[in-house]
């Protein structure tokens, strides 16, 4: 069935609070409003108030109460209406979902959800506009997805849901009206399992979200030129799907990584890492990375543009590595 | 700034006759708890002088009673949630002391296997759901236990405990508005021994004088209590929580307390933020030797009975750090464990 990405998501959640009683959502608007983004889309009159909870915008009293909900044996889908705002509850995130489990030796874990959209859309300025999965990346203790496509946004979303620990999942904000074939019947994707979405003999394209469907439009453009790139898409950030990487390399010799994030820390780095520890004598060459420029979101479009990488960005870096 | 009046022999004045209903066994039961707590306490400085015990140790000697008047007014399957300076609630809540001081020496048989150590101590079996080391950030824990106990329309009730020092936290006031706003099971006990760290209550915020007055202007009901008294204690939190089983509601309790230690071990005793005076005051507002004298009062028990009872918290402790100290620390495979669920 074609969806889009937002109906996709709205289906994983709506076909697990079905199936298990303890899951809930809450967050700003998810409610009457039916979320910010509408992803919980007739949610109330399903399932009615107490599972379905507009809060105040308090991030960090609200992500607190799901924590707790989540060690008393809950499953709470915490929906920031974006993860800008997860800074306010990065404390709870950090210091007490992911890390419960280990400072009670195994006693205590907190199995919850924490969604949301991610990175930039149209000129929302500096704190509307932010990559910050690397942030949550850092952190053990927590897992960290960042779907491309429907049906791997509802596959995952629903892993995510049914597992046992602390789960981030980042949707891109620019993705929710896009559509895709999602299966009809009930399916779940592994956590940790990365995609090949393109085959091709000469170049690894490594990326994730949105920039993996960039990844994709700039192989389309290079196989014009007779370059032949292969595409991964991450999908899960943390944990890392080194296998699928280093097969590609091994193919490939040479990877180009694409991230919408800040290049300094950023993902990017990790990855590139990976490959250079794990899969060095692989290369034909030093990895090339394309990231978002260091800078605070610009406002103006013009600008905005520049800040962001797009497929000509992704093309001469592929060309530079060739 | 003294919590209560002292008379001019330097005695508690006791004017309370003991409840006629109160069980002699109750209050022997009550005073038992916070000797343990004392005696373990003690215990743990000379642990840390010795090197045996390391990190941080927050002594709660001195606010006994309200832990212990709180705890012993709940059933063992509410939930209790607690700042760092939780040895005190662990204990009141029934945690074995061997475990517990096995997880201060950092051992593999300790509460969590060495994991969490003195800030953390977490105990699921007795629901006990932990020490929180991040001032504030555990309130919205708080409101999530209660959020599932009557999500599973269970009766079950969650008593919070932090200091002074965390009221004016963002944490604390975003808890207080979803417990309210939600009317959750929880209630928030405000243990004001006077200092945030070394910083008094006045130069914490404004209105220091009615802590509670934050609470109401979320909603919540609130009292103060005399937190040198474990049957006051003990008093308001079972009426309390008698009305919240029925009809769930936050309540906010103001326990005025003081702490005869320092912060931590880095300033074990008053401190340069206080005077010696000071301190040597409030002791003599001692909440055990309180009890003592209501219990002595009323014939209840005898020096001769307060005695035997002390030799055998001693012995109890005593065995607690023979246990730990004979533990093994956790092997280097332990390191990677517990991380994820599998």
């Amino acid at each position: 069935m074609l969806i889009s990405y937002r109906e996709a998501l709205n289906q994983a959640m709506r076909e697990e609070m079905q199936r298990d009683s303890r899951v809930f959502l809450i967050g700003e608007e998810v409610g009457y409003y039916q979320g910010a983004f509408k992803v919980s889309k007739g949610f109330v009159e399903e399932f009615g108030v107490e599972r379905v909870l507009d809060t105040p915008i308090t991030e960090a009293g609200f992500t607190g109460l799901a924590v707790g909900a989540a060690m008393a044996g809950l499953r709470p889908i915490v929906e920031l209406m974006t993860f800008n705002f997860g800074i306010l509850a990065l404390d709870q995130i950090v210091n007490n979902a992911a890390k419960v489990r280990y400072m009670s030796g195994g006693q205590l874990s907190a199995p919850m959800v924490i969604r949301g959209p991610g990175s930039a859309a149209h000129q929302l300025a500096a704190q509307h506009s932010q990559s910050l999965e690397a942030w949550f990346c850092h952190v053990p203790g927590l897992k960290v997805i960042a779907p491309a496509t429907p049906s791997d946004a509802k596959g995952l979303l629903k892993s995510a849901i049914r597992d046992e620990n602390p789960v981030i999942f980042i949707e891109a904000q620019l993705l929710y009206g896009t559509k895709g074939e999602v299966p009809d019947h009930d399916y779940s994707l592994p956590i940790g399992k990365a995609a090949v979405t393109r085959t091709g003999s000469d170049v690894t394209i490594v990326a994730y979200s949105k920039m993996a469907l960039l990844a994709l439009e700039a192989a389309e453009a290079l196989s014009k030129e007779g370059i032949n790139a292969e595409v991964i898409d991450l999908r899960t950030l943390k944990p890392l799907d080194t296998d699928t990487l280093l097969e590609s390399v091994k193919k490939t010799g040479r990877v180009v990584i694409v991230e919408e994030g800040w290049e300094f820390c950023g993902l990017g780095a990790q990855i590139a890492e990976t490959i250079y520890s794990k899969g060095f004598d692989l290369l034909d060459g030093p990895i090339v990375r394309v990231a978002g420029e260091e800078v605070p979101m610009p406002y103006t479009r013009p600008l905005e543009d520049l800040a962001i990488p797009d497929a000509a960005r992704v093309i001469s870096a592929v060309k530079k590595n060739l | 700034m003294s919590i209560r009046n002292v008379d001019q022999s330097g005695l508690l004045m006791v004017n309370s006759k003991l409840d006629p209903n109160s069980n002699k066994n109750d209050l022997l039961a009550l005073y038992r708890y916070m000797l343990l707590i004392r005696r373990f306490e003690e215990k743990s400085a000379e642990m840390y002088a010795l090197a045996k015990i390391a990190g941080f140790l927050h002594l709660y000697i001195g606010q006994e009673a309200v832990a212990v008047g709180c705890i012993h007014a709940i059933r063992p399957d509410d939930y209790v949630i607690a700042s760092y300076r939780d040895h005190g609630h662990c204990l009141a809540k029934g945690s074995d002391p061997k475990k517990v001081m096995a997880e201060l020496f950092g051992k593999a048989t300790g509460l969590c296997k060495g994991k969490g150590g003195s800030m953390h101590l977490i105990d699921v079996e007795r629901h006990f759901m932990g020490g929180y080391a991040i001032v504030g950030g555990h309130l919205p824990l708080a409101v999530g236990l209660a959020f599932a106990s009557r999500y599973r329309k269970e009766d079950r009730v969650v008593l919070c405990f932090f200091g002074d020092g965390a009221v004016p936290s963002g944490h604390t006031h975003e808890a207080f508005n979803l417990a309210a706003l939600w009317k959750l099971p929880v209630i928030f006990i405000c243990e004001n021994n006077r200092y945030g760290m070394g910083t008094p209550v006045e130069r914490e915020m404004l209105l220091y004088k009615d802590i509670a007055e934050r609470a109401r202007a979320h909603g919540i009901e609130s009292e103060q209590v005399d937190g040198m008294d474990v049957l006051a204690v003990k008093e308001l939190t079972a009426r309390v929580v008698k009305k919240m089983r029925k009809d769930p509601q936050p309540f906010f309790i103001e326990a005025s307390t003081y702490r005869f230690m320092g912060h931590s071990m880095s300033d074990p005793a008053h401190g340069h933020y206080r005077t010696k005076e000071e301190v040597g005051e409030a002791r003599k507002q001692d909440p055990l030797i309180f009890l003592k004298t209501r219990i002595l009062q009323d014939g209840l028990a005898n020096e001769a009975d307060f005695k035997q009872m002390d030799k055998e918290v001693i012995q109890t402790v005593t065995e607690s750090v023979k246990f730990a100290d004979e533990s093994p620390f956790p092997d280097p495979g332990a390191l990677h464990e517990d991380v994820l669920v599998e």
